[in-house]
């Protein structure tokens, strides 16, 4: 198996992951990836005591995680790719090999606008989110299996007619 | 049966959880109101925790019923209890619990919210279908 789906999610480890995406997907491991997470022991407890036992979870520095995703796509379970921010996940197109990437929850913030229920952006974080697309990774927003993934350029669209 | 206590608690959850689980408090005891909903919709973890936080001043409530162990909700109130050590935080609620909690007489917020997790846990059971 390999890991089956590369999340941006500002809420990182939670319920959408752990259930609405983790148990149809059989997922065993959750390598989650926040230079903050990685430096604290406390947010590491934190987050590991939210999954349940037969869940693994890794934590890594965005540095440190790009030259491991490729041992991680040879696991013999499924296992979701987790960053908090877009920043973050575009390293791990850059150098880790990621090709698709799941917008899954970018809540509201001072200064972000509404796209989705799920998705606020800052202009800069548009444009990030269109650099990502232009390094070649399909980019979709879906926050849980049973939604449709509405693609990029679709959700931007979205939010422009809505503002 | 005992008297309310003045016991309050935040309720929070996935969807509409929090409100719904307090309806039905309401229909059972007539004590909905020692509860409160918070809605969450659409808030960063971050914003959800600044929301607990302002509604446990406000509220000066002592417990927090959330319902997934690893949902938002849940993360960000064990993220508060390093600041609030006089909250007790409880996961998994279910609607024995929150009745129990409202109708507690427990000397405090805590020993009630302790009490009632042992109540929920056994109120679950499975009935029927092949042995």
């Amino acid at each position: 198996m390999t890991l089956v789906l590369n999340r941006i999610d500002d809420r990182l480890i939670h319920g959408q992951v752990v259930v609405g995406w983790g148990q149809p997907l059989d997922v065993r491991f959750i390598v989650l990836v926040d230079d903050l997470v990685a430096a604290s022991d406390w947010e590491k407890e934190l987050y590991r005591m939210g999954v349940p036992p037969e869940m693994e979870v890794r934590f890594h520095s965005a540095a440190e995680a790009a030259p491991r995703l490729d041992t991680y796509r040879t696991e013999p379970h499924p296992g979701i790719l987790l960053t908090g921010d877009i920043a973050t996940m575009r390293e791990l197109v850059l150098h880790g090999g990621v090709r698709e990437v799941n917008v899954g929850g970018i809540h509201h913030r001072a200064g972000r606008r509404q796209y989705l229920r799920y998705v606020f952006l800052t202009a800069d974080e548009q444009r990030a989110l269109r650099e990502v697309a232009a390094l070649g990774a399909l980019v979709t927003a879906q926050d849980v299996p049973a939604a449709r993934a509405i693609p990029l350029e679709e959700m931007l669209a979205s939010g422009e007619v809505g503002s | 049966m005992s008297e309310p206590t003045g016991i309050r608690a935040l309720v929070a959850g996935h969807g509409d959880f929090a409100a719904g689980l307090i309806s039905a408090v309401e229909a059972v005891t007539g004590l909905g109101e020692l509860l409160e909903p918070i809605q969450v919709k659409g808030l960063c973890g971050e914003d959800i925790q600044q929301l607990l936080s302002e509604r446990l001043q406000t509220t000066g409530a002592r417990v927090i019923f959330t319902d997934l162990q690893a949902g938002s909700c849940t993360m960000a109130a064990r993220r508060l209890l390093r600041d609030h050590t006089q909250v007790v935080l409880v996961s998994g609620t279910n609607l024995p619990m929150l009745l129990d909690f409202v109708m507690s007489s427990a000397p405090s917020p805590h020993d009630a919210a302790r009490a009632a997790v042992e109540r929920a846990r056994s109120a679950i059971a499975a009935y029927g279908g092949p042995a």
